[in-house]
């Protein structure tokens, strides 16, 4: 899957005269009939635990990418974001824990879900964009920090340690949503939709002026632009594909604990967003899909070199390392700096993708 | 110190009555209402001495981190790794050759000499990238972390202090007063208020370094502008080097510390990671004296949070951290 993804970098500009649906590139057809098949290939494990899992962390990591991509953010309080989604959904909503859970139909608890998580990410983004740089990436690790040790101290409201069981989507259209085929297309759709909305706002008036800010913020300010006030609407943006992802999440393990968005959860995303590349808003995806093969099928890789399965951790954090070393745009730089490398003259050193 | 009472007179005031009930707190006898009204004196004598002690522990790590930060403008996020690191080391060395002592200087070297790895082969790689420092000491953390975790397993490590510091000591303050009429004194555990000390005398020590000596004077122009330094002649990586091997060992020697106090284990490097974030976040970054007053502050609300209000202690060291931000962005000791 993931050697599939990056021909979807190849973005043309939309063409000047064809009609949209031409004007829609090679690969965008190709991905789209090969996800749209895969149900009938892949088995139900791989389509529940990878493509389920990876567009979901995808999603979550893909308000990271946007974040940092456009508006020079690196947070590290998505996964917090998407963990508020995913209790607000556990407690409005139906769930094993019926003293706490108020048991309120979907359509009432999905949007309150989403707009607590979105109000949550816009009072983190307010906190944040008092600093900038490297101390953004402080406090938000600082709150999402606080987030952990709260709801893991909190019983009234976030059931504590133990967290909330049995949060199940609702049977709409006497569909089994957690079924495997039905669980796909249901993260597919949200991811695509999550896709796209970043590309179309990245080429939006609200995009430009976001990535003007990330450039300028000084000359953007002059030119009479509300640096604040964007940078705290992409904190809103972001927390509502986290939002999305929380709860999605959620309804894909049936449970949220302190754990789902702990520390470490936090630091995963980055590793997903960063490994994918932070350019583009693919980038996220495959980041999130080597990151669930390498979650799930590390463990035999590593028993089978010989060494003990716990070493997974390892594994990932050399991968970053490297990555970041040698790439900092991640998978997509690396693509990149092949293409040009390819395309370069050899005879006059010259060329590459400068057109 | 008169140049803010004149600027602040409201806060001046503030600041004396808080002190002044805390004395009388800490000297006087307790009168009834007050035990009633929050809990036997005892209770707060420990949990201020813990505090305070903790704020020292807190310090140690701290100011390696802001140091370091205010230097070089790097954000270490493997500080927690060579907090835990030193940590290990300090027991082994312990364990080994039956020296408490022995561990302080053993952790001090070799995770200074880490430090040093760490600043030749990758921040002076990269210098001037925020972002990708950041990114990498993160990758950096997850590996030495991974790496800890395979060496010494998710077992508590205590390193035990000598026998001539454990034990009680009594101190000269009065907790309670017997129905006989006697005074009952406060007992706090002796290597607590060793380290306690310790931590304030290289707390000094540093401080001395920084105003009152050359390298001091080097790393103060370097913390203002670092491209004039280099300018002028100073051999600005060798002080960098210099800072940086300093800083990791401080962390190093925390872990110790850390290891006698509580206990050396797995996850205890993103605490003190994330303590340390939020103790330069509130004392201002790259500087000593805030990293001191933002370690005292966040120790004492850590442990009068856990004994007064229980289940919420980190979200009052987070609030904390949150009405900094919101009123003092860049710290309370902050430029």
């Amino acid at each position: 899957m993931a050697v599939v993804d990056p021909t979807e970098t190849r973005v043309a500009t939309p063409g000047e005269s064809r009609s949209w649906l031409e004007s829609i590139p090679a690969a965008y057809w190709i991905v789209g009939v090969i996800l749209l098949i895969t149900p009938a290939i892949a088995s139900d494990f791989i389509l529940f635990q990878i493509f389920g899992w990876g567009f979901i962390l995808g999603l979550i990591a893909l308000g990271l990418m946007f974040l940092g991509g456009y508006g020079g953010m690196v947070s590290l309080a998505q996964m917090s974001i998407a963990g508020m989604g995913g209790y607000m959904v556990a407690i409005f909503g139906p769930s094993a824990i019926e003293t706490i859970s108020l048991g309120w139909p979907w359509y009432v608890a999905i949007p309150i879900a989403l707009i607590i998580a979105m109000i949550f990410g816009t009072l983190i983004g307010w906190l944040s964009v008092r600093t900038e740089g490297i101390y953004t990436i402080m406090i938000t690790l600082a709150i999402s920090a606080a987030f952990f040790y709260f709801t893991r101290q909190n019983y009234v409201i976030f059931n504590g340690f133990s967290g909330f069981n049995g949060v199940l989507p609702p049977q709409l259209f006497g569909v089994d949503w957690r079924a495997s085929t039905p669980f796909y297309y249901l993260t597919l759709f949200w991811a695509a939709a999550g896709y796209f909305t970043v590309l179309y706002i990245s080429r939006a008036p609200f995009g430009l002026a976001l990535q003007g800010v990330r450039d300028n913020p000084r000359r953007m300010s002059a030119l009479g632009f509300n640096v604040t006030a964007h940078r705290v609407a992409a904190y809103t943006f972001a927390a509502l594909l986290a939002g999305i992802g929380g709860i999605l999440l959620t309804w894909q393990s049936a449970q949220i604990s302190p754990g789902t968005a702990g520390i470490s959860a936090a630091i995963d995303v980055l590793v997903i967003a960063v490994i994918g590349g932070l350019r583009h808003p693919i980038g996220p995806f495959i980041g999130a899909f080597i990151y669930a093969i390498l979650e799930i099928f590390a463990k035999d890789a590593l028993v089978a070199v010989g060494l003990s399965g716990d070493r997974f951790q390892l594994l990932i954090g050399l991968g970053f390392l490297i990555i970041v070393f040698w790439s900092p745009d991640g998978i997509l730089g690396l693509w990149d700096k092949l293409r040009a490398s390819r395309n370069r003259d050899p005879l006059t050193d010259r060329g590459g993708d400068a057109p | 110190m008169t140049d803010f009472a004149r600027r602040h007179p409201i806060w001046t005031a503030i600041i004396v009555i808080v002190a002044a009930v805390l004395i009388w707190m800490i000297f006087a006898v307790w009168p009834k209402w007050l035990v009633e009204l929050i809990g036997r004196k005892k209770v707060f004598l420990n949990a201020l001495f813990n505090g305070i002690t903790l704020g020292g522990l807190y310090f140690l790590v701290a100011s390696g981190f802001t140091l370091i930060f205010g230097l070089m403008r790097n954000v270490n996020l493997a500080h927690g790794s060579l907090y835990l690191l030193g940590g290990y080391i300090g027991y082994e060395v312990a364990e080994a050759t039956g020296y408490w002592l022995l561990a302080f200087p053993a952790a001090f070297i070799v995770v200074g000499a880490l430090g040093i790895l760490l600043q030749l082969f990758v921040f002076r790689k990269m210098e001037g990238e925020d972002l990708r420092q950041t990114l990498v000491t993160i990758g950096i953390s997850i590996v030495v972390a991974d790496l800890m975790l395979w060496g010494w397993g998710g077992d508590f490590y205590n390193i035990n202090a000598p026998s001539w510091l454990s034990g009680p000591m009594e101190t000269i303050l009065v907790t309670a007063q017997k129905r006989s009429g006697d005074l009952v004194y406060l007992k706090y555990p002796m290597v607590r208020i060793v380290i306690f000390l310790a931590a304030v005398a290289i707390g000094i020590g540093m401080w001395l370094l920084l105003n009152r000596t050359r390298v001091g004077m080097l790393i103060r122009a370097g913390v203002d502008d670092r491209d004039m330094l280099s300018a002028i002649g100073a051999r600005i990586q060798l002080v960098f080097l210099g800072v940086f091997a300093f800083g990791a060992g401080l962390a190093g020697v925390a872990g110790v510390v850390g290891g006698t106090f509580q206990s050396v284990a797995p996850g205890e490097d993103t605490r003190f990671l994330l303590a340390s974030l939020v103790v330069v976040i509130v004392g201002g970054m790259g500087s000593i004296p805030g990293a001191a007053l933002g370690a005292l502050l966040i120790g004492l609300a850590e442990q009068f949070g856990s004994v007064y209000m229980p289940t919420y202690a980190v979200v009052l060291t987070f609030l904390i951290m949150v009405g900094v931000l919101a009123f003092r962005p860049q710290g309370l000791m902050g430029r």
